[in-house]
């Protein structure tokens, strides 16, 4: 069904673009010229903010703030192990998968655990990662509150994901 | 504020380094992340370049306008600065739509376009205007139908039911995106007070 879904995309506005007599190549490549510049403005974005990212987890803050959170969060009933998880997840999309990995490995695909960082992986985005990228790509400097609006639905996303998995699983 | 958080995550990673003894782990991984981003923006290169000329094309062909036409009474409310039936309209359902079924592919270059297509009509620009921070809050939120790869990666472990976590995540993130508008508003009456 998935594979159907981009060709038939791709199909409808080709034909809708052969129906109204575009000049659909030109249109195509007029439109991945377009694109060549929002890449560009966005890789300095990617190299810089990755790095930070790449930092702040090879030092072990991660881990550390994730410990200061645990007492709050054992006691509203989320379990430890996925709390360093919920902490990177607004940061970095593949280093949080990376843990989901492990976490499955470990506890097994069908624990409490595995369910409740699936969700929580499933259920939000990479906060830092598009926002960089979105703002890069558009050329804003100032943000004002995209950030912090961000992470606090970030935080209601893990907070809902609590709820939801002890609902439903 | 993304200044703020870029040194947070850097300084409080060297100062930590220096504390647990781990400077040569982040010297690693400060070059690594070099080599690893310009991969990862290599790999986005072929997507995001397509992906802009198919909506270029779906522009041209008048598809864009014709959904911007259909979603507007429901997103003028989400969107009030927007003029009315602009185009961007359609530029934003296309995202939303694009990520809803899990075709992250697509709706990252069409989610960039839309981006440029907000700066367009706004005053200031190097200042966010408010569409961009709602439409940036709905998707860092992610709202997303079928979190694909987490699936698959339940699949490699052996999970009995996979698609289980569907109903969950999709619950939870819809919850997160109603609370992102909400607190979306309260900080634009804040700013314009």
């Amino acid at each position: 069904m998935a594979a159907w879904l981009i060709p038939v995309i791709i199909a409808v506005v080709i034909t809708a673009g052969l129906y109204r007599k575009v000049n659909i190549y030109t249109a195509l490549t007029d439109g991945a010229k377009e694109g060549l510049h929002t890449w560009i403005a966005i890789v300095p974005h990617l190299v810089i903010m990755m790095a930070a990212v790449a930092v702040f987890r090879a030092s072990g803050a991660a881990d550390w703030i994730a410990g200061l959170f645990k007492p709050l969060t054992s006691l509203i009933g989320i379990p430890p192990e996925v709390v360093p998880l919920a902490i990177i997840r607004p940061i970095s999309g593949s280093a949080t998968l990376a843990m989901l990995d492990q976490i499955m490995r470990e506890f097994g695909a069908d624990s409490y655990i595995a369910k409740l960082a699936a969700v929580m992986q499933g259920s939000t985005d990479t906060t830092l990662y598009v926002l960089a990228i979105y703002f890069g790509a558009a050329g804003i400097k100032k943000t004002g509150d995209a950030l912090k609006i961000g992470l606090l639905a970030d935080a209601a996303a893990f907070a809902s994901a609590v709820l939801t998995v002890a609902w439903l699983l | 504020m993304v200044s703020a958080a870029f040194a947070f995550l850097l300084l409080s990673g060297f100062v930590f380094a220096a504390v647990n003894g781990t400077m040569a782990e982040v010297n690693e991984a400060l070059f690594q992340s070099m080599e690893q981003s310009v991969q990862l923006a290599i790999s986005l290169a072929g997507v995001i370049l397509f992906w802009t000329g198919v909506m270029k094309t779906a522009e041209a062909a008048g598809i864009v306008s014709w959904l911007a036409h259909i979603v507007q009474p429901l997103l003028s409310r989400l969107f009030p600065e927007i003029p009315r039936d602009h185009p961007v309209f359609g530029f934003i359902a296309s995202n939303m739509a694009a990520n809803f079924f899990g075709l992250g592919n697509a709706a990252t270059p069409i989610g960039l376009k839309t981006m440029r297509e907000l700066r367009q009509i706004n005053d200031d620009r190097d200042t966010a205007s408010r569409s961009m921070i709602t439409f940036l809050a709905l998707n860092t939120a992610g709202v997303t139908l079928i979190p694909t790869t987490v699936i698959a990666l339940g699949i490699s472990h052996g999970a009995k039911n996979p698609a289980d976590i569907i109903l969950p995540a999709f619950l939870a993130t819809v919850m997160s995106a109603c609370f992102a508008i909400v607190i979306d508003r309260y900080y634009a009456r804040k700013r314009n007070r």
